[in-house]
């Protein structure tokens, strides 16, 4: 078995602060040629505490080193389940970068700028079309805000009905952002239990007038299909509720299923997972949202429009929720979403999702018998193990730490809630059978060696830079900024 | 792994002691211990109405976030401060200097229906 994960010229690096010698400076001003004028003196302080002083090659070993310590999807495997970490084509960027795109300033004139309108309004448009929705707004900027967009419209369709339904109900299988928006929107969060895929009968069970919206995430947190979504999404129609996706898991299902056909009225994509766009490191991403053409007069404003010969940004109408965002989103992340779209086309993005599908169950039988894996329905594109089989005294976090040794980003652990020690793999269509093959003998091997050899998981990681963190301290007691006296 | 014969427990892993119309509240040593080291906690105001079987509390571990649900309807008469700048004493001591919230209880009786130390660790021993 190849090993990725090795250690050589891996240099520390101390804080810029730590580097500082005083006079160094890494500038140089050209000789002065207008007269000297004085700042106010009371603009002005003696010195900066701690301000560091390092010259050019200082600051740029400095960042270089850094940069060498990233992990990140260029690098190697990264099945952070849930997060669709896929490659981002560097077509992609190459479209973004476009002098004329890149540089249009947000205030530019309409008519000034139709080249990247016409760009957005086709987005607007491909994103509706691959989910079954009648419209789609592009201004929210990352998932977290396209929730609370679509949840926002959820309780404007219902105040503008005179309903003051006060509840959301979320299954546990649902994704982990979910009760924290419907919580910020203001309602109460009712969690109901799914066992794997959510049944017409507990939705039944909890769905009164009370409750203004169920959250579902399709395919599941779990890897799973909703089967019943169809039947689900009637009643709570029936009953005055509406039903809100979270778009998280759409990587399974473009070209093949879409949201809107069944059922659903509100659901955020996440631009930066599915259509491939850079991802982490907080950002910038884009949670464009979707709806059904009743609540399109709710969605966020202003929004593209074409008349048939220009494109113009639309005014928001009266019932619109406003504006989410200044400006228009994260236009640079929506350029790189339309050339992934239009680079794959239709049948490129159905064969995707149905590689992302196979890749996943690809894993799932290589590893299945050596972990448990608590829900044996047929996986999507990600499956999720848990620690129940793994012996030694190793726990999934064990498991976490030594496929760093093995030089893997680990997966997604502890989540869903629903599964004690869950560790959650999503390997995304972008990885060949070589890479799965590998990261699979290290996630074999780590079970044998919980069995043989206990200490080498419990002591891991032992040839990353650094050793096991101490997270507790990190969450008790975190350092969020440098001080001279620490 | 211990559990005081004198506590009642529920099936949230709560622990509950009563003294007289006061019931002491905190979570069981199979709850600390299946969270692992707690690092935030997040109690009522004191003076709060707490509602049998609903979320009064947040309790936060390097692991999860979990809700602490009142085993018994009151009143909180006091919250345990230390929790707020230490959460850890809740790893350390869950059934002594890691006490949650004590509640003026609205009916006494209802903590006659929670579970017994040995009802407890029967329900765990089939979770686990």
């Amino acid at each position: 078995m190849t090993i990725v994960g090795t250690s050589g010229l891996v240099l520390n690096e101390k804080l810029l602060f730590e580097h500082s010698d005083p006079g160094r400076k890494g500038y140089s001003l050209p000789k002065l040629d207008v007269p000297t004028a004085e700042l106010p003196s009371n603009l002005c302080r003696e010195e900066i505490n701690g301000f560091p002083e390092l010259s050019e090659v200082d600051v740029v070993r400095h960042f270089t080193r850094l940069s060498t310590w990233n992990y990140g999807v260029d690098s190697g495997f990264y099945p952070l389940g849930s997060c669709t970490m896929k490659y981002n084509p560097k077509v992609n960027e190459v479209v973004a970068r476009i002098p004329g795109l890149a540089g249009i300033h947000p205030a530019t004139p309409s008519h000034l700028a139709q080249g990247t309108l016409e760009l957005m309004y086709r987005l607007q448009g491909d994103l509706a079309e691959i989910s079954g929705f009648a419209k789609v707004t592009l201004q929210p900027a990352a998932g977290a805000q396209g929730e609370l967009t679509g949840m926002l419209v959820i309780r404007a369709w219902h105040e503008a009905r005179g309903s003051k339904r006060s509840k959301v109900l979320i299954p546990d299988t649902a994704h982990g952002t979910n009760p924290a928006t419907a919580s910020l929107t203001g309602y109460d969060v009712v969690p109901i239990a799914s066992d794997g895929v959510l049944t017409l009968e507990e939705v039944e069970a909890h769905m009164d007038d009370g409750v203004a919206a169920l959250m579902v995430t399709n395919p599941n947190t779990l890897g799973l299909f909703e089967t019943n979504i169809e039947e689900i999404c009637k009643l709570v129609h029936e009953r005055g509720g509406l039903v809100y996706c979270d778009g998280a898991n759409l990587n399974a299902l473009m070209g093949i299923a879409r949201p809107g056909d069944m059922g659903i009225d509100v659901m955020h994509f996440n631009l930066h997972k599915t259509f491939s766009t850079p991802h982490g490191g907080g950002g910038p991403g884009a949670g464009p949202v979707g709806v059904t053409e009743e609540l399109i007069p709710y969605l966020p404003g202003p929004g593209i429009e074409f008349d048939g010969e220009r494109y113009q940004i639309e005014t928001p109408k009266t019932d619109s929720i406003g504006r989410m965002l200044a400006f228009h989103g994260n236009v640079g992340v929506m350029l790189r979403a339309y050339a992934y779209i239009r680079s794959l086309g239709g049948e490129g993005l159905k064969h995707a999702s149905e590689m992302a599908v196979l890749n996943a169950n690809y894993v799932r039988a290589r590893l299945e018998g050596v972990y448990d894996l608590p829900y044996t329905t047929r996986s999507l594109h990600e499956v999720v193990f848990s620690d129940k089989d793994l012996e030694g005294g190793c726990h999934t976090l064990d498991v976490a730490k030594r496929l760093i040794d093995y030089g893997y980003h680990p997966p997604t652990i502890y989540f869903p809630l629903v599964v004690k020690g869950a560790i959650m793999i999503e390997p995304t269509e972008t990885e060949s059978q070589e890479v799965l093959d590998e990261f699979c003998d290290a996630m074999v091997a780590i079970a044998g060696e919980a069995r043989d050899n206990p200490e080498l998981l419990l002591q891991a990681p032992v040839r990353s830079r650094v050793r096991r963190l101490d997270e507790t301290k990190a969450a008790r007691k975190p350092k969020l900024r440098w001080q001279e006296d620490t | 792994m211990d559990f005081p014969e004198e506590f009642k427990y529920t099936e949230e892993h709560e622990w509950v002691m009563v003294e007289e119309e006061i019931a002491v509240i905190g979570i069981s040593d199979f709850a600390q211990d299946a969270l692992g080291d707690v690092v935030f906690v997040e109690l009522p105001e004191v003076g709060a109405v707490l509602e049998a079987g609903k979320a009064f509390g947040v309790v936060e571990s390097v692991k999860a976030v979990s809700d602490i649900y009142a085993p018994i309807s009151g009143t909180v008469e006091e919250i345990n401060e230390d929790l707020i700048e230490a959460p850890e004493i809740i790893n350390t001591s869950p059934y002594v200097d890691g006490w949650m919230i004590k509640i003026r209880m609205t009916d006494a009786a209802d903590a006659d229906a929670l579970m017994t130390s040995d009802q407890y660790q029967a329900l765990i021993a089939e979770e686990s």
